[in-house]
């Protein structure tokens, strides 16, 4: 296929949606990330059967505490996706991208580096 | 369980504004069941508040330390190495714990975390209904096992009033009527003739009216 998505992005992999907990989230952006996205399997068909309905939830939760804390929760998202569609998966790394790049940098980040200077 | 609820970031922010550096302390008893003070829960509130004062420039250090309970002072002496290199604690145990981990180290602040508020049982998975007020005098051998105090808005022992409409309270559509409850599952039992039974007045002196309340077992003292 040789499709291109951005190399900043950093996938990390886990063995379903299912087990990305609120806290693994919050890290992330804690480390000063500027966006985290999930890619689960197509609802109605976790090889767990709820997993990604769950991490759904999990990410719904988690985007209020961002709220909270004063981090726009646009920069958390959930997508589904089959493994067969590598299409998609570029097409959603791009977008994700773009929406991320328009936000700028997370503010926790823009902070850390403000202190470092 | 005692069930609790996890203040607003935004009240324990302002709670923790003076210091820089806080011990976050949770416990590993029924607020860990009830999902508001557990492990989990310190991680997530450290996490929170220190993304929310790094945003603001204002770094703060947390250590995250979690008790396997705070209403008992030798799990509390725990922290009695280490408490006075921090500027406060904040507590996300029930208010029994808070003030138990306030009282052992009397000259530290202790903030609460947790509002709580009740005495319930997990109805599923996030969910937590109240069942008991410890009132001091159970009678739910007289109300097939549903307990008016805490279930009726009025707390009434002859009841239902005439707030109860299709097996709901007046005060909210979503909460059953005790009293409903308690005539449906009488008959269930083939006990409907206690219903004919007058419950008398309650003594409330064994509950909240009496003052703080004590339990003594003479037999298990130490001293």
């Amino acid at each position: 296929m040789r499709l291109n998505y951005p190399t900043f992005i950093k996938v990390i992999k886990v063995p379903c949606t299912g087990r990305v907990d609120v806290l693994t989230i919050l890290k992330a952006f804690e480390a000063g990330v500027d966006g985290v996205y999930l890619a689960g399997c197509l609802e109605g068909e976790c090889h767990f059967l709820k997993g990604n309905l769950r991490a759904r939830k999990r990410v719904g939760y988690a985007r209020q505490l961002l709220k909270e804390i004063g981090i726009e929760p646009e920069r958390l998202e959930m997508y589904n996706l089959s493994s067969a569609q590598g299409q998609r998966f570029a097409a959603i790394a791009n977008e994700m991208a773009e929406k991320i790049r328009a936000l700028g940098p997370s503010p926790i980040r823009k902070a850390k580096d403000a202190f470092k200077a | 369980m005692i069930v609790g609820n996890r203040k607003s970031l935004e009240e324990i922010l302002q709670m923790v504004k003076p210091y820089k550096k806080i011990l976050l302390l949770g416990c590993r008893e029924c607020i860990t069941v009830c999902a508001a003070g557990g492990e989990r829960e310190v991680a997530v509130l450290a996490s929170e508040l220190k993304m929310s004062r790094a945003k603001d420039g204002q770094e703060i250090e947390i250590k995250e330390f979690t008790l396997e309970r705070q209403c008992d002072f030798e799990y509390i002496d725990q922290i009695k190495p280490f408490v006075d290199e921090y500027e406060a604690v904040v507590s996300m145990a029930c208010g029994a714990g808070i003030q138990y981990t306030s009282e052992r180290f009397p000259k530290k602040v202790v903030l609460p975390a947790i509002n709580t508020t009740f005495l319930g049982v997990a109805l599923e998975y996030g969910v937590w209904a109240e069942r008991c007020q410890g009132c001091g005098e159970c009678i739910l051998h007289l109300t097939a096992g549903v307990c008016p105090v805490a279930r009726c808005a009025k707390s009434l022992f002859n009841g239902p009033c005439g707030g109860s409409s299709t097996g709901k309270c007046e005060v909210n559509k979503d909460t059953d009527c005790a009293w409903q409850l308690i005539v449906d599952r009488l008959k269930a039992q083939g006990q409907l003739e206690k219903y004919e039974e007058v419950i008398l007045e309650k003594d409330w002196s064994t509950s909240r009216d009496g003052g703080p309340r004590k339990r003594v077992r003479e037999d298990l003292r130490l001293s």
